[in-house]
């Protein structure tokens, strides 16, 4: 029994090996070539987040504005490669992934389960992209006064404990929700439901700034808005036609609404507020094309370009409504993350349910316009509903923990002199220097 | 001797600066201020929210005359800075005990001319 066990072994091994070969002559070059290029593309938009970001903020916390994205870049980057995508994308369990790929064990160059046209590795540091970018959009919510410490532990345990989870439930093998047949191309409750409803715990947990209201909180630079803006969107056909996973019609298709949602997006938020302040603004061009940028992203593989205009104009009015709805509750979400991603990811979760097409994606499904009925609808608000509930009380949980071992905000007069100078001990711009 | 402090519009410097220098007066130090005062701030909005900004730029030019010309320079100033408009500005004066040349030390008018 003990020699045919191990010819057993010796002729599975055998198979093994040939199935490797095989694999390996599987490997559409195209196709990878346009994964690489694709999460290159991605892990620009996390320092053009953080220029986004630090452009609204004063003179004094533009470093450590710019330092809240950039350290993800670091911090998650390790954090994915030794458990986040293992506990994201290993395993078949319904909730969270497993150790199996710990250290990336066992994922080579040949092809893994998720797609057998592009190396076992590019996928995995494609996603990759996804887990740095997300606990970074959360960032602009507690901006101007989080301590630094506080930050990182909060992210790295938030990386692990909320974004791999909802990772595996959406995209994950056995994960529930994609079970459930609820559509996600490329992130809108993974990345932008997610980090909005989080950034909302944050700004709960965190309190408003000193002085909120006075005219010092203006942005200190929106041409540094603009700039970052411009890389966001650049990236983002990494983000979006990178998800397809392959360098075909999908991709196109999934790029060109992208482009078009976030330009009828810039184009409705310079209406919108041209009908409220009789102003178009630069900051306002900006917020809106990410806001179609975020709205788009769940229904990029899966809608037409009408159904993406119609996607983006919309996006504009819900946006912008939830920030001046935030002036009236009180609380201090300070670059309006939740109004930007949580607003516009579930807006985009479901406008897939309304313009989904088989036509566009055979691999997805119709929505109500097109034929599909509430069907996809309501799986879409389920999983609007579940990501949202678990990233607020799971992000609620994290902050106080985290608060058990360091106070979250900054002093008050760290917070005077800016996180520049308290923080890092540096200056974004030493203009006056002789 | 009277220091002269003028609060003035940043776009009329270089019209004040001429009608010093049509005077003869060639001293003064100049600097870029804040300020409120009769005129209304500006508003500004961000995603609709609204900044109503109080202290507006202007410009301080600070020079040091004789008693004699005081009064000529002061309408001088007065005469270029001027549009009719909230916002112009003010002219401040004060009496100087005394000041002194620091290359050669001397003191007085001698100092200022």
């Amino acid at each position: 029994m003990v020699k045919a066990g191990r010819i057993l072994a010796a002729g599975g091994l055998f198979l093994l090996a040939m199935g490797a070969a095989r694999a390996e002559q599987d490997i559409d070059t195209g196709d990878t070539a346009w994964v690489l290029i694709s999460a290159a593309l991605v892990m620009l938009m996390t320092p053009g987040l953080g220029l986004f970001y630090a452009g609204m903020v004063r003179a004094k916390n533009v470093l450590g504005t710019l330092m809240h994205s950039f350290t993800m870049v670091a911090l998650v980057g390790v954090a994915w490669v030794l458990w986040g995508y293992s506990l994201a994308f290993g395993g078949d369990g319904a909730l969270i992934g497993s150790l199996e790929w710990i250290g990336l064990r066992g994922v080579t160059g040949d092809p893994g389960p998720y797609a057998d046209n592009i190396p076992h590795l590019a996928f995995m540091t494609f996603q990759g992209m996804f887990a740095i970018i997300t606990p970074a959009l959360i960032s602009g919510a507690f901006a101007e006064r989080m301590r630094f410490g506080a930050f990182l532990l909060f992210m790295l345990l938030w990386s692990t404990f909320v974004y791999s989870p909802i990772c595996h439930w959406v995209w994950g093998s056995g994960g529930w929700l994609g079970g459930l047949g609820a559509l996600d191309f490329a992130g809108g409750t993974v990345v932008h439901i997610s980090s909005g409803i989080a950034a909302l715990a944050c700004a709960l947990m965190l309190g408003r700034r000193k002085h909120l209201g006075s005219e010092e909180m203006a942005p200190h630079n929106l041409t540094m808005t603009i700039i970052g803006t411009a890389l966001l969107w650049f990236g983002w056909f990494g983000f979006n036609a990178g998800s397809a996973l392959a360098a075909d019609g999908l991709a196109a298709s999934a790029f060109v609404v992208t482009n078009t949602a976030a330009a009828s997006a810039a184009l409705s938020w310079m209406l919108v507020e041209t009908l409220h302040r009789r102003r178009s603004t630069a900051l306002g061009a900006a917020s809106g094309a990410v806001a179609g940028l975020v709205a788009i992203t769940p229904a990029a593989g899966f809608v037409g370009p009408v159904s993406a205009v119609v996607i983006g104009f919309v996006v504009s009015f819900l946006s912008y409504g939830a920030i001046l709805l935030k002036g009236r509750l009180g609380y201090d979400d300070a670059l309006d993350v939740v109004a930007v991603h949580f607003v516009g990811g579930a807006w985009g979760a479901l406008a897939t349910g309304l313009f989904a097409s088989l036509a566009i994606n055979d691999g997805g499904a119709n929505g109500l316009f097109f034929g599909g009925g509430l069907a996809l609808l309501g799986r879409q608000f389920v999983g609007v509903a579940a990501t949202a509930a678990f990233s607020l009380i799971a992000s609620l949980i994290i902050l106080l923990l985290v608060r058990v071992f360091i106070p979250l905000r900054v002093t008050d007069e760290d917070e005077t002199i800016g996180l520049d100078l308290s923080q890092h001990g540096e200056m974004g711009y030493n203009l006056e220097a002789v | 001797m009277i220091k002269i402090e003028a609060i003035i519009r940043p776009n009329k410097l270089d019209d004040v600066k001429a009608a010093l220098d049509a005077l003869g007066v060639q001293g003064m130090t100049v600097s870029h201020v804040m300020g409120s005062g009769k005129q209304r701030g500006r508003t500004q909005h961000y995603r609709g929210q609204e900044y109503v900004v109080n202290l507006l730029d202007k410009i301080k030019l600070e020079t040091v005359v004789s008693d004699a010309e005081a009064d000529s320079v002061v309408k001088a100033i007065t005469k270029a800075a001027a549009t009719g408009e909230i916002g112009d500005g003010k002219v401040f004066l004060s009496r100087i005990d005394n000041a002194v040349r620091i290359r050669t030390g001397e003191e007085g008018d001698g100092a200022i001319r």
